[in-house]
């Protein structure tokens, strides 16, 4: 007698959400980008169909970093000094998405200004028609002033804005609502705060499908079983029906990974760690893998070859197997 | 399936008459069904019932074990599919596979570097487990020489390969007095790799495509007397090989379905592409095998990857945490900046972290925090001036110190007046909230 697979019937799904718009939608994109309706635990194939693949993000500043690992500036050269020209090197790695993260300052140390961000932002929407994300510096203060002009400046594009935090989520929500565009909900590590900022953010008025979660994540050893765990309980959430935790999960294991001192350090540290580049693209590209298993929708990457890496997986993981 | 109270006291003598020490075979039958005592404690008890009660209270994953020399590798006893149900208990052992047609001396010296491999995470030694030997050759004598070839290089547990059960034989020849592990069984040979596996005490793999197959396969095995089986659904992509892992460990769990309920092999080394090797094996770990064979030593690889398997492992109940104490962070000297944090491992290496990325010298006091973060701590009063002043002085920090001055997470600004009181004489200064902005800080502000 054939065994009885045990099949989990969940009576949630996880929302769809669309990312850019055209032409025909209000906006200058060439493609958009759909995530999210996930009926089943992430790959489960023999249990639901899985409507949309995970998508990979590159990650671009509107300036050459100064915090970044030398390993990503060798790899990018004098294309980090224009955004134009990074995004269309990041558009041909062939990812789906590109995230804009704005700096604090300028490279002389002056104050980012609302002025410089929409002109940065509008010249990478010109160098390709992928769907954007822009992200701000990560202080609230700034990031309102920044991510508002930058909204109004790009109405309906279906941009995404982030970090949208408890600290500052009214504005930035509001300027996502009056010009046409989503957000990116952060919060740190825990289920109950993801949804409980779901909750303001829709509370405000703003649809649930322009609405994308990052329950943030620690990088491959320094706190990755956190967000792995968050993510996991997340989904079930979401598949069970609670309708607080469907949206699409974002996160940024490229940026957790690259600031480990396993992908920023090549010098002084033990010869275990083997090569320098290998081992930080092995630490980016198995912090996304785990990632991916435990729900991710949007993996935000900085370095092609982990790009490469983590797009076979996918389609692997995403390719319904015979079995199934 | 676990017995219920109810179902464990119909099959006890039900005449309480307390030699177990409990008042009632009732009260004893709870206890038993919660696990919190051994059926051993009664004296009366049929054959017949003890037999029915044992197969009802073993683990729905057996618990196989691996040993040569002193060394040991357990995988099985698992009890949830996601970590944060309770946790995960035995890490997969992470094996390097040679193949016989290496030289004897090449053979050795592809091992060499593995068996000396040893990184240091979070305070903890992480090593390879044991090795893989193949035979490619076909030929018994050739392997039984790689064999040797391989123990005279490790003392860790090995895994034989070879479907060819007179190979197999050679080889297990050269492993007497330990418990290896053979690959595979398939349904053309597993009774002779069977009687191997008996006659040698190894455990077993049994290979197939199906699960029917495999389930078939493991109950022939098992009504041969031999239980220590591995499980290889020998699928090779991520899709197949998730699907097949996660309705084995699905049955076991749910099901108590006894012809699944063993640990798993996974070959990442099969893949080929570093690339590809790297991600199934992490995917292998996240995602329930217990035994995990790569091809290559490759460091810059095998760290992360033990890396992951320890982070994937830690009981959510139990953050790590590290010791309290002072830390010396760039070789600080007497003139160097006071930091203090909780003992939380990821507050701590954050902090860590990030000063030493920076370069910049400084002593870390870390204070005992019972695990919790900065703000976790602080609102849970383990964190608060009296205890920073007791560890200041436990760890002996001012004989370390010339300039009596100590930096406060900006997280806790609020305790700065109550430490001024516990610390009479010290400048008490607040840093930033955030790990990331504190080589900024000491730059620009200490």
């Amino acid at each position: 007698m054939p065994i009885e697979i045990p099949k989990d019937k969940w009576p949630g799904s996880v929302r769809e959400i669309t990312l850019g718009a055209t032409a025909a939608d209000g906006g200058t994109r060439t493609s958009t980008v759909t995530v999210g309706g996930e009926k089943a635990l992430p790959y489960m194939h023999f249990e639901a169909q899985m409507p949309h693949k995970p998508v990979i993000a590159l990650e671009i500043r509107d300036r050459l970093p100064d915090d970044w690992s030398t390993l990503l500036l060798e790899h990018w050269g004098d294309t980090a000094k224009d955004p134009a020209a990074w995004a269309k090197a990041a558009e041909a790695t062939g990812v789906e998405l590109l995230q804009l993260t704005l700096s604090l300052t300028d490279a002389d140390g002056n104050p980012n200004t609302p002025e410089n961000a929409v002109a940065v932002v509008k010249s990478v929407l010109a160098a390709t028609g992928l769907p954007l994300l822009v992200f701000g510096t990560g202080q609230a203060e700034m990031d309102n002033v920044l991510l508002v002009a930058v909204a109004e400046a790009t109405q309906g594009e279906r941009l995404v804005l982030g970090i949208c935090e408890d600290k500052n989520y009214r504005t930035i929500v509001a300027a996502a609502m009056a010009n046409g565009h989503l957000v990116n909900g952060r919060t740190p590590m825990d289920v109950n705060l993801s949804k409980q900022l779901n909750i303001l953010i829709s509370d405000m008025g703003l649809p649930m499908d322009r609405i994308l979660m990052d329950p943030t994540t620690g990088a491959l050893g320094y706190g990755i079983e956190y967000g792995f765990s968050v993510m996991e309980r997340l989904r079930m959430a979401a598949l069970q029906g609670d309708s607080m935790t469907q949206q699409p999960m974002l996160v940024t294991p490229g940026f957790e990974a690259w600031k480990t001192k396993e992908s920023k350090v090549g010098k002084d540290v033990p010869a275990e760690w083997g090569d320098w580049l290998k081992r930080a693209i092995h630490w980016e590209t198995m912090t996304a893998t785990a990632l991916i298993e435990s729900g991710a929708d949007i993996v935000v990457l900085r370095h092609p070859e982990s790009v490469k890496r983590i797009r076979v997986a996918i389609d692997e993981l995403s390719a319904v197997p015979e079995m199934a | 399936m676990a017995l219920s109270g109810i179902q464990i006291y119909k099959m006890l003598p039900r005449t309480n008459c307390k030699d177990c020490g409990f008042p009632t075979c009732l009260a004893f039958a709870m206890k038993l069904a919660a696990k919190q005592v051994e059926l051993a404690l009664c004296p009366h008890v049929s054959d017949e019932s003890k037999a029915e009660l044992a197969e009802s209270s073993a683990p729905p994953i057996r618990l196989v074990t691996l040993s040569a020399n002193g060394n040991s590798v357990k995988a099985g006893n698992e009890v949830v599919m996601f970590r944060h149900e309770k946790t995960f208990y035995n890490m997969p052992g992470l094996f390097l596979r040679v193949k016989d047609d290496l030289s004897p001396e090449a053979i050795k010296a592809a091992i060499a570097p593995a068996e000396a491999f040893k990184v240091n995470y979070v305070g903890i030694d992480l090593t390879m487990d044991g090795f893989a030997v193949e035979s490619v050759s076909g030929d018994p004598a050739t392997f039984a020489a790689a064999v040797k070839a391989t123990r005279g290089a490790t003392k860790r547990p090995l895994v034989l390969i070879s479907g060819d059960a007179a190979v197999m034989a050679a080889g297990l020849e050269q492993l007497d007095g330990e418990a290896p592990l053979i690959c595979s069984a398939n349904s053309d040979n597993w009774e002779a790799m069977a009687d191997l596996a008996k006659s040698h005490k190894a455990a077993l793999t049994v290979s197939a495509t199906s699960l029917d197959e495999l389930a078939e396969l493991t109950g022939k095995i098992s009504a041969k007397g031999v239980e220590d089986l591995v499980l290889d659904p020998a699928f090779r992509q991520l899709n197949s090989s998730l699907i097949a892992a996660t309705q084995i460990r699905r049955l076991a769990l749910r099901k108590n379905f006894r012809a699944l309920g063993y640990p798993m092999i996974t070959f990442p080394g099969d893949a080929g592409d570093v690339g590809r090797v790297s991600v199934q094996a992490a995917q292998a770990i996240a995602k329930y095998a217990g035994f995990v064979v790569i091809d290559e030593f490759l460091p810059e690889m095998v760290y992360p990857l033990l890396v992951l398997r320890q982070n994937i492992y830690t009981d959510p109940q139990k953050p790590i945490q590290v010791q309290p104490g002072l830390y010396e962070i760039n070789n600080p000297t007497a003139d160097s900046p006071l930091l203090v944090t909780t003992n939380f491992s990821i507050t701590y290496f954050s902090v860590a972290n990030e000063v030493e990325g920076a370069g910049l010298p400084a002593w870390l006091l870390v204070t005992e925090a019972e695990g919790m973060s900065v703000l976790t701590a602080w609102a849970a009063g383990k964190f608060d001036s009296e205890r920073i002043a007791k560890d200041v002085k436990r760890f002996g920090v001012a004989e370390k110190i010339n300039k009596k001055q100590i930096v406060l997470p900006g997280h806790v600004a609020v305790l700065s007046g109550e430490l001024e009181e516990d610390m009479p004489g010290w400048e008490i200064r607040v840093g930033p909230r955030e790990a990331v902005d504190l080589p900024g800080f000491m730059r620009d502000a200490l």
